[in-house]
């Protein structure tokens, strides 16, 4: 009898501690649940050198269609922003959790920290920060159907637009075609020209006996001053001083 | 030109005639109308206050302009000749005006037909999208924007550094900018092809030429009158302000504008006229020239300020854009809280509480009126102000396109009379040797003057034109009109002249012209002239100099010419007219010589002057 006796006081003692031992990690737990907000506080500071700082304006860019900027709105940064680490270091591991935002203002403005995936009280400094968003800024601008301009990271300068250099300037096509119809309507002219002045002669030498026809014409003709005027012949009697 | 087959056994070349007479009054007011009506004179209505402007310049015309114009279209109709041979006919002493017009017809063509080159080069660049100079380019590296063109704007930097790419100073030359020289060959090109059969290819060419201006005037007219602000810049504009009448320089401004304006003086009048019959009522055609010359620049102005107005409007919207993106960042105030409307109280309540926050952002003080004030003239005014306005409204390429077409039909058919004020005398003074056909000839001239113009294509270029234009363009205008004005009235013969004009119109002219072709108009001339230069001697010239290095940059810097440069300059001014006492002291001592010989000093007989009858006492 006495040695179940003694194992059953055994058994006891082991079952205080284990419960002890769960108690003990329920309010570890429970500690590190309450602590770890605050942890993450002390991680994500305005002008804090990992972090960043993001400027929205909804209504300048969307006028009548904005949406209001709320707790849904921030998943999706917070969501985006893990997208944009995942690409750019190309893992499976960043996590909504790894991207904490605080002081947010009216402006809509607010600081954002990205913690390591492995170590969440790792910061990723902010030049690595700084390229995954670079690299993933179009699918950022686009999520909230914003720009360059009105979703701003300070401090990340967006990149300019590369030049489009079309192959041949355009002004040079335009000068192409402009100066191609002149020089053919140029050359038509000439050669119209010359055509008529060939016909012409031709004529002359045919009808030269006509000239005294033709001169007739014109005095009948009123109009048409067909005859060669002749100022020896001006009607100017009243000039003369005679 | 003549047709050779029309040449009688005397080799008589019959002259050349005008289809109808809507040819040659469209050509007359093509002439008249040029790109000045369009950035001159509502540039002058800015500056001189508004509608009062109308005043000085409605008397200049009336008094100035009319019989000028009236006088010059007569006695190329009568006379029927070109500008030599018509100041030859007059009086040989006096012909020296004649050579003084062509050589002015010269030098203008040079530096006009360069900024009608200017204007298609911007008419070629306008068919892109975006527009070039809308925005900087990036440099090298890709970095960042030129830096040239974000220290000034992007219209800016396309206009004197893509366009002209101008040197620091006047001594710089710079090197030919091929872009430019093939703009000019584009436009000396076009020139030639509308000169190809003289006025039978002018006739058709100014059906268009002539008439499309007005089409663009009113379809711009439509759309910046529903563009917002077009309203402040016509108020402005309008707005008259009587005390400036009272300035001297308001009026000179008025005369030298219409005088200017009408293109007198320049030959090529005469010569269109002396393609008419004789029987032509030359009065009505003079007054219906001059009226729609006047009436085109009034009607240009109100689209001309009403789209000022809009981008004056624009810059203000813009400039206070600044100051409240600025000012919603500094404070998070939620995102376009802050508006045009309501910035003032915004601006005071913020500054009222955090003052040195406020200061700190350096805000721009944005005022209407001062982008209003922005007013510019000249190629400022198409370049750069028109430019960057256009860029603001939509569909620009539509109307950029538009607007440099315009200025080209404005001042291709301006150029058409330049070019016939060389032409027609070259002709008559049968310089022109019987084996060249015309079309060979005016290729010739075409050639020589496009060669010449080459250097307004160097970098240093566009100081250059503005020598020329404010040189040749100005002073030896005012003094060959009132030679002209002296020949006729008192010369020739007032009574002379009345004959001529009742054979021409059929009634003689009435105390209205005499009165001023007799007093007045000399009277005015003469007072213009000697004030134009007095006002011009007064100050020591000085150019605006685009310098990249200077230490106001965007300003321009203010350099003063070099005097080798200022020599050119006055060059520029007497050599024109310094024909007008040469030819009267070559005449006069070969009249002295000649009258022991019995030698005519002319090969065909004039009906006017026939040494036979001179009397000798």
């Amino acid at each position: 009898m006495e040695e179940g006796c003694m194992i059953n006081s055994n058994f006891l003692g082991i079952s205080l501690f284990m419960r002890c031992l769960r108690m003990l990690v329920r309010i570890l737990v429970l500690l590190y649940l309450a602590g770890a907000p605050a942890l993450a506080q002390t991680l994500c500071q305005p002008n804090a050198s990992n972090g960043c700082r993001v400027r929205i304006s909804i209504k300048t860019a969307l006028g009548n269609q904005a949406y209001e900027w709320n707790e849904n709105e921030m998943f999706l940064f917070r969501a985006t922003m893990a997208f944009a680490m995942r690409r750019y270091y190309k893992t499976e591991t960043y996590n909504v959790d790894n991207i904490i935002m605080c002081n947010q203002t009216l402006r809509v403005s607010f600081w954002f920290v990205v913690t390591s995936p492995e170590n969440s009280t790792m910061l990723i400094p902010k030049a690595d920060v700084e390229k995954a968003v670079r690299m993933s800024r179009h699918r950022i601008n686009n999520a909230f159907l914003l720009t360059d301009r009105t979703l701003e990271f300070l401090g990340i300068h967006p990149t300019l637009a590369a030049p489009v250099n079309p192959d041949t300037p355009p002004w040079l096509i335009v000068f192409g075609v402009v100066i191609g119809a002149v020089f053919a309507g140029i050359i038509a002219l000439l050669v119209s020209s010359l055509l008529q002045k060939r016909r012409k002669e031709k004529g002359m030498m045919e009808d030269g006996q006509d000239e005294e026809d033709r001169q007739m014409k014109g005095v009948e003709n009123d109009n048409v001053l067909d005859g060669i005027y002749n100022r020896g012949f001006t009607d100017d009697d009243r000039f003369t001083k005679l | 030109m003549p047709e050779e087959g029309m040449e009688d056994n005397k080799g008589r070349e019959e002259r050349p005639k005008w289809n109808n007479k809507a040819e040659y009054l469209l050509t007359c007011i093509g002439f008249a109308v040029g790109v000045g009506n369009v950035w001159r004179f509502p540039y002058l209505c800015q500056i001189y206050g508004g509608g009062a402007f109308l005043i000085p310049y409605l008397i200049a015309l009336v008094f100035q302009g009319l019989p000028l114009l009236y006088l010059e279209l007569a006695i190329g109709q009568r006379l029927r000749m070109g500008s030599i041979g018509v100041w030859n006919s007059i009086s040989p002493y006096l012909g020296g005006v004649g050579v003084a017009s062509m050589v002015v017809s010269f030098c203008v063509s040079l530096f006009y037909n360069t900024i009608v080159a200017w204007v298609l080069w911007y008419l070629f660049n306008s068919f892109q999208d975006p527009l070039p100079w809308s925005q900087c380019p990036l440099n090298h590296n890709n970095t960042g924007y030129v830096k040239e063109c974000v220290e000034s704007t992007p219209v800016n930097y396309f206009w004197y550094r893509q366009t002209l790419n101008i040197t620091p100073n006047m001594e710089t030359s710079g090197s030919l900018q091929w872009w430019l020289v093939v703009s000019l060959a584009t436009a000396w090109s076009i020139i030639y092809i509308c000169f190809i059969r003289g006025i039978e290819t002018i006739g058709k060419a100014v059906y268009v030429t002539a008439t499309f201006p007005y089409l663009v005037l009113t379809i711009f007219l439509v759309r910046a009158l529903t563009l917002p602000g077009s309203s402040e810049g016509l108020i402005y504009l309008f707005t008259p302000d009587w005390e400036i009448l009272k300035n001297p320089q308001v009026w000179l401004d008025a005369a030298t504008q219409i005088f200017f304006s009408l293109s007198v003086a320049f030959g090529g009048l005469i010569s269109f006229s002396s393609y008419n019959s004789q029987k032509n009522n030359c009065e009505r055609d003079a007054v219906l020239v001059g009226v729609i010359n006047s009436a085109t620049s009034i009607y240009a102005s109100i689209p001309i300020f009403a789209i000022l107005g809009f981008k004056a409007h624009t810059n203000y919207v813009t400039c206070l854009n600044g100051n409240i993106l600025a000012l919603t960042n500094e404070f998070d105030i939620s995102d376009m809280n802050i508006t045009v409307e309501n910035y003032e109280q915004w601006f005071d309540s913020l500054n009222g509480t955090h003052p040195s926050r406020v200061s700190d952002l350096n805000l721009k003080t944005c005022d209407l009126q001062t982008f209003l004030d922005q007013s510019a003239s000249g190629t400022g005014l198409a370049f750069i102000v028109f430019t960057e306005a256009v860029i603001s409204m939509p569909g620009s390429q539509v109307w950029a396109v538009l607007f440099f077409i315009m200025l080209f039909s404005l001042g291709l058919s301006s150029m058409f009379g330049n070019l016939e004020g060389i032409l027609t005398p070259l002709h008559d003074l049968k310089l022109v040797p019987k084996w060249m056909p015309n079309e060979l000839f005016t290729a010739i001239i075409c050639l020589v003057l496009f060669l010449m113009a080459l250097i307004f294509c160097l970098g240093s270029g566009n100081y250059w034109l503005e020598i020329f234009n404010s040189y040749v363009g100005s002073v030896p205008f005012l003094i060959i009109a009132f030679f002209e004005i002296i020949a006729v009235a008192y010369i020739y013969g007032i009574g002379r002249f009345s004959d001529d004009l009742e054979f021409m119109t059929g009634h003689r002219p009435n105390i209205f012209w005499k009165v001023c072709w007799l007093v007045i108009s000399p009277l005015m001339l003469f007072v213009v002239l000697v004030a134009y230069v007095a006002v011009q001697a007064q100050t020591h010239p000085t150019y605006a100099a685009w310098n990249p290095d200077y230490v106001n940059f965007p300003d321009t810097e203010v350099l003063p010419y070099p005097d080798w440069v200022f020599a050119i300059c006055v060059l520029l001014s007497s050599v024109p007219v310094i024909s007008i006492p040469l030819v009267a002291i070559y005449r006069l001592i070969c009249c002295m010589s000649g009258r022991h010989s019995k030698g005519s000093l002319h090969n065909d007989p004039n009906p006017y002057v026939n040494e036979g009858y001179v009397v000798e006492s």
